[in-house]
């Protein structure tokens, strides 16, 4: 993760919501590429959640620790493997993992400083993702994917499938997974592959 | 050739300069400042075996202690500071080395801290150090007073804090040498640290440090006023050669590209260069200033004794080589700070530190300041700087439950 934007200051950010529901009251969390602090404002206030983040943007982190927030400038790639084994209940990865060198060794980490890991992202397999590539010829931009494909900092993107294959690949248990449309709406009783294809974004709560 | 070099360093008048001389005397054996002095019977044992009895810690303070002494604000300061952090000096007459950060409404809130800046020991406004009188031979210490480490100094302190009847304190907070005593109050005392901002230091001298202040010492030892260290016996003071020990420290504060903006290769008071050696360039007069300044404040053996304080510090030595060891089981919430252009000191050396931290969970912020200003930033005008300890303190204050003194609380 060498670069992304700063997560925006919108508290309604539904994720981050969605996010803050799946943390039990009172836990350990390390929230990585925690932008403005948003979430971690959320789980303290709401949660009494002892936070961590870590934060790429020093704009980001001097503005966190302004309001008393535990972060560090650090990025998910090099700054995970000094953390100890289980140091935390819930180790939160949000709107990150698509923007980070190695996405495996990424989850790997995750899987071993939390009990748990929360993972959110945009997902690659919306429709309107594929229906920009299939018919307009270009590479899709859209609300949650706005940049050109050559200032984007996304550079591993996949869908909610892919993300499901790799938790196959580095074993491991997804204990919930949901997938947002473009509304915030969670869509329930589904299948995969229309999931896949409604869902704008997904948020997965794994354990090992 | 002319050569006018050998004035340069007797620009202040030696008669002004005995009077300077003589009040900095004064201020060491009874400063402006509270005093305790600890009798021979509670010595304060050093690191290097042996143990110093007596001995003084003078300090100042600032703000209220409020009603369950939980809103300290423990104070380190660095190499060349001293106690005076948000008074007039006693001596130079000028603001304290802190006053943009403690004060009324500051970030070190006066009306909600009660701030504590003790002159650590081997240091020369009032602490006992190196021109202090030995009880052994009624003369001063000199080359005879102890050698001592940061940790001697922190010991001193935690001394201090049982003397005010403190158990633990809200925050420990420096820059520098004052970051260093921080780390190891953090490592020394972990149940008396509530929280911790070690801004631009690191967790050992780095060799190129050390090898600074080798050349600073060498100054002064070459200095013939220096007198084998027993210049107070013989009523001298080895002023060129501390001048010359400041000047280069100084440059070591600062950055390349502050002192290109500062000076550039701008001349002093003349329109071209003179072919000489006297001070032609505008950054040469500017360090015979610092270095010259600085010697009517500051003991020489002081230096030398500080200076071997911070050569000797390194906490992962300390613990088994592994620095995180030095933290494991802290519940201190840690908040560290450096600045992209201090090379003393630089943001590598504080990561060092985060991921050590890291390695035990500890709760820890990192803020690294965008700034040109080198290792002096610390010291100036950085407002994210005050943001990060504002903001730090205040979370700090809130899950300690601190009831400040007018009753408050965050």
């Amino acid at each position: 993760m060498k670069a992304h934007s700063v997560r925006p200051t919108d508290t309604t950010r539904v994720d981050l919501l969605l996010i803050a529901e799946m943390v039990t009251p009172g836990s350990r969390v390390l929230d990585i590429g925690c932008g403005d602090g948003t979430l971690l404002r959320i789980l303290a206030e709401k949660h009494g959640v002892d936070g961590r983040g870590i934060e790429l943007s020093q704009a980001g982190v001097n503005s966190c620790v302004a309001q008393g927030l535990a972060v560090i400038q650090g990025d998910a790639d090099d700054d995970l493997a000094y953390y100890p084994d289980l140091a935390f209940d819930y180790a939160i990865l949000s709107q990150t993992i698509q923007a980070t060198y190695s996405p495996r060794l990424v989850l790997e980490q995750l899987l071993r400083i939390g009990k748990r890991a929360v993972v959110s992202f945009p997902n690659f397999g919306h429709w309107r993702v594929r229906t920009q590539l299939m018919f307009g010829g270009h590479m899709p931009r859209t609300d949650n994917l706005p940049e050109r494909w050559y200032d984007t900092p996304n550079i591993h993107l996949c869908t909610i499938k892919d993300f499901l294959n790799l938790c196959d690949d580095v074993g491991a248990k997804v204990e919930r997974a949901i997938a947002l449309n473009a509304y915030g709406t969670k869509l329930v009783a589904m299948p995969l592959f229309a999931q896949n294809l409604f869902g704008e974004q997904a948020v997965f709560l794994l354990s090992r | 050739m002319r050569v006018q070099n050998r004035q340069v360093m007797n620009e202040t008048p030696g008669a002004e300069s005995f009077a300077d001389h003589a009040k900095r005397l004064a201020q060491g054996a009874n400063p402006q400042s509270d005093i305790v002095h600890f009798p021979e019977a509670e010595p304060l044992p050093l690191d290097s075996g042996s143990a110093l009895a007596p001995f003084s810690i003078a300090y100042q303070t600032y703000g209220t202690l409020n009603a369950d002494k939980s809103n300290l604000v423990l104070v380190c300061h660095a190499l060349t500071g001293d106690q005076h952090a948000a008074n007039l000096h006693p001596l130079t007459g000028k603001p304290g080395w802190w006053d943009t950060m403690i004060g009324p409404g500051k970030p070190i809130d006066t009306d909600r801290y009660f701030v504590l800046c003790p002159n650590v020991i081997g240091g020369c406004m009032g602490s006992t150090g190196p021109s202090s009188i030995n009880p052994a031979t009624g003369k001063p210490y000199g080359p005879d007073f102890p050698v001592i480490t940061v940790r001697d100094m922190v010991r001193a302190q935690a001394r201090l804090l049982d003397h005010l009847g403190i158990e633990q304190a809200l925050c420990v907070l420096g820059g520098s040498m004052g970051g260093m005593q921080v780390l190891e109050w953090a490592a020394t005392y972990k149940d008396r640290v509530f929280s911790a901002v070690p801004i631009a230091c690191a967790a050992r001298h780095s060799s190129q440090n050390i090898a600074f202040h080798e050349v600073g010492r060498q100054a002064v030892m070459a200095d013939p006023d220096w007198c084998q260290g027993r210049y107070l016996e013989e009523g001298k003071s080895p002023r060129k050669g501390l001048a010359v020990a400041r000047m280069a420290a100084h440059i070591t504060y600062l950055s390349d590209e502050t002192l290109h903006d500062k000076f550039g290769r701008n001349l002093q008071d003349r329109e071209k260069v003179t072919f000489g050696f006297d001070a032609d360039f505008q950054v040469e007069s500017y360090l015979r200033h610092q270095g010259m300044t600085f010697v009517d404040r500051f003991d020489a053996n002081a230096y030398l004794y500080i200076t071997r304080a911070m050569d000797y510090f390194d906490i992962a030595a300390d613990h088994g080589g592994v620095l995180a060891n030095a933290f494991a089981g802290t519940k201190t919430r840690f908040c560290l700070v450096s600045f992209t252009s201090d090379w003393l000191f630089p943001t590598e050396e504080s990561r060092e530190v985060v991921h050590a931290l890291n390695a035990v969970a500890a709760n820890v912020s990192f803020v690294e300041i965008e700034s040109n200003k080198g290792h002096d930033a610390f010291l100036l005008h950085e407002p994210e700087l005050f943001d990060a300890v504002r903001g730090f303190l205040t979370a700090a204050a809130r899950h300690r439950g601190v009831v400040f003194p007018d009753g408050g609380k965050v």
